[in-house]
């Protein structure tokens, strides 16, 4: 099942949370939605899943509009609230049964769904615990393994990986990008190197408005206004190897890093390269080039960059 | 229906796992069988083999102990975020409110159950009118029915269970005693509506033996009311 979201707004008394978005998600696609606090992540998710009312616009979900066909719809929608709220007064167990009966599981499927979340979630050991005892961690793969007991087709998950250890992390992503191959996902998150590793497209917003939308690779592409490389050359004077470098046609701007041991850090023109003309320099003057790293945009740029000012 | 009856299963195993019920049941049959059977205008004075003094009595105990049990079932998941897990599922608010409304009555019917040995003691001890004391569980049933909804209204707009607690009381308050006293203070038309608002009169007639289609009706609408309203408040979505 695609979601498709058209125009989405969504007011609050004072400010406005979603202003006038559109994306879609495809089926087998996992969404990173990235955005500073309040910027209207939770907000959009929360309308997905019919949990909130639908300002302007429109979500649909497989053809079928989230506005009139809410309650058919949930059945199809596995959804991961942030902050994970449980019944800490169930155990686990009991818990996962409640859910699939309320999400319309077959009465006599009930009992191997609720197994094999347990075996997919890692909860085997703490089953028969009530939730309020277990840890966060364990709290977490409970409210994954709510989200997935049956097995939806979309999968909304508000931060899944808070408060989890780095092994779990890594565990959960590949839950989720297991789950992904033929589900839709849209998962929220502010840790930018779990998006890169989890997600095949990213979509920014702020202040309720999308500010990128592409894969991790094209998001950088389109920030890196130019590239920067940083090189150390052997065997010359700093002063003549940086005159020398400023009178290239690609070089923008040289910054001597290191005098003692020639590091320089290049801002080449807009568009263009200049590794080849670097190292035909260093041939022509018999300059050792003994490094030569170009500097990538990390997403935590491209982030900064879109959501700052 | 499936789902109402999964939520309220589940209230239910809460109310036990919680202690709650069976702090309610000693409590209740711990009241009004002192009150029925021990003390004061009890049910030997009568010198007639009638259940009337005990359902004076419960009319009383419901009337406290149902905002008790009724104040946490949505202010608490309010208050945790665990009512968006489960409006999320498929599930709709009307179908929740209604799980929870359905789990209150059957805890109530259970401890009404547990006074059944009072109408066979005083069945045994003299010539007892059945009749009556059916139709006087009936009307406690109404009666808890009526303000279950009450409280689940009061639980439905707020996230404090101790303010949901003392809201139902308020509410309650008017139905059980005050429409009644101010009936009494007017003549003519509006003395009349005030006297039909109130629960007491309804309630009376009832636990004398008398089903009246207008007591059935007016304890049915005041239910309805009720829970229509705390659908009403939950589809807000306000968290305060």
């Amino acid at each position: 099942m695609d979601i498709r979201i058209q125009n989405l707004t969504k007011r609050y008394a004072t400010q406005t949370a979603v202003d006038n978005i559109s994306f879609s998600v495809k089926q087998g696609e996992i969404l990173g939605f990235l955005g500073p606090n309040g910027a209207g992540k939770s907000t959009t998710m929360k309308m997905v899943t019919g949990y909130i009312e639908i300002g302007d616009g429109d979500i649909l979900i497989g053809n079928q509009s989230v506005r009139t066909h809410s309650n058919e719809l949930k059945k199809h929608i596995g959804y991961l609230p942030e902050h994970n709220p449980l019944y800490l007064d169930m155990p686990v167990i009991d818990y996962l049964h409640f859910c699939a009966a309320l999400q319309g599981v077959p009465k006599a499927k009930i009992a191997e769904r609720t197994r094999t979340m347990i075996r997919l979630c890692g909860l085997n050991v703490e089953k028969h615990k009530k939730i309020g005892e277990l840890s966060k961690g364990y709290r977490q793969r409970v409210g994954l393994a709510q989200a997935m007991i049956h097995d939806p087709e979309i999968l909304i998950l508000d931060e899944p990986t808070t408060g989890l250890d780095p092994n779990q992390i890594v565990e959960i992503r590949q839950l989720i990008r297991e789950m992904g191959k033929e589900k839709t996902v849209i998962l929220s998150t502010h840790i930018l190197p779990e998006v890169e590793a989890t997600c095949d497209r990213i979509l920014i917003i702020n202040k309720g408005k999308i500010v990128a939308d592409g894969t991790a690779e094209i998001l950088r592409r389109q920030q890196a206004a130019s590239e920067q490389v940083r090189i150390k050359i052997e065997d010359g004077n700093a002063e003549d190897i940086s005159k020398a470098l400023r009178l290239l046609p690609s070089v923008e701007t040289v910054t001597v890093t290191d005098t003692a041991t020639n590091r320089f850090l290049i801002n080449c023109r807009q568009g263009v390269e200049s590794r080849r003309e670097l190292f035909n320099l260093c041939v022509e003057n018999k300059w050792v080039l003994s490094e030569i790293v170009p500097m990538e945009t990390t997403l935590e740029d491209v982030f900064r960059n879109l959501t700052l000012n | 229906m499936q789902p109402i009856w999964t939520i309220a299963k589940r209230e239910l195993n809460s109310f036990f796992d919680s202690l709650i019920a069976y702090i309610m049941l000693v409590l209740f049959l711990g009241f009004s069988g002192f009150f029925t059977w021990l003390y004061g205008n009890d049910i030997f004075m009568v010198g007639q083999a009638s259940l009337q003094s005990f359902f004076n009595i419960a009319y009383w105990t419901l009337f406290f102990f149902i905002p008790t049990l009724t104040m946490r079932l949505l202010a608490e998941e309010k208050k945790t975020g665990t009512i968006e897990l489960l409006l999320t599922k498929a599930v709709t608010d009307r179908q929740v409110v209604l799980g929870k409304f359905l789990s209150t009555l059957i805890l109530v019917a259970i401890a009404l159950a547990f006074t059944l040995p009072y109408p066979i003691t005083v069945g045994a001890l003299g010539n007892l009118d059945f009749g009556q004391v059916i139709c006087g569980y009936i009307g406690l049933l109404f009666l808890s029915s009526a303000y279950i909804a009450i409280g689940l209204f009061a639980s439905s707009v707020t996230s404090n269970q101790i303010v949901a607690c003392l809201l139902a009381l308020f509410i309650g308050l008017f139905f059980h005693l005050i429409f009644h006293l101010l009936s009494n203070q007017f003549s003519g038309v509006i003395g009349q509506v005030l006297e039909s608002l109130s629960l007491t009169s309804h309630f009376e007639s009832m636990a004398r033996g008398v089903v009246d289609t207008i007591d059935v009706v007016y304890f049915l609408s005041v239910t309805f009311f009720g829970l229509l309203l705390a659908e009403y408040s939950l589809t807000k979505r306000s968290i305060a």
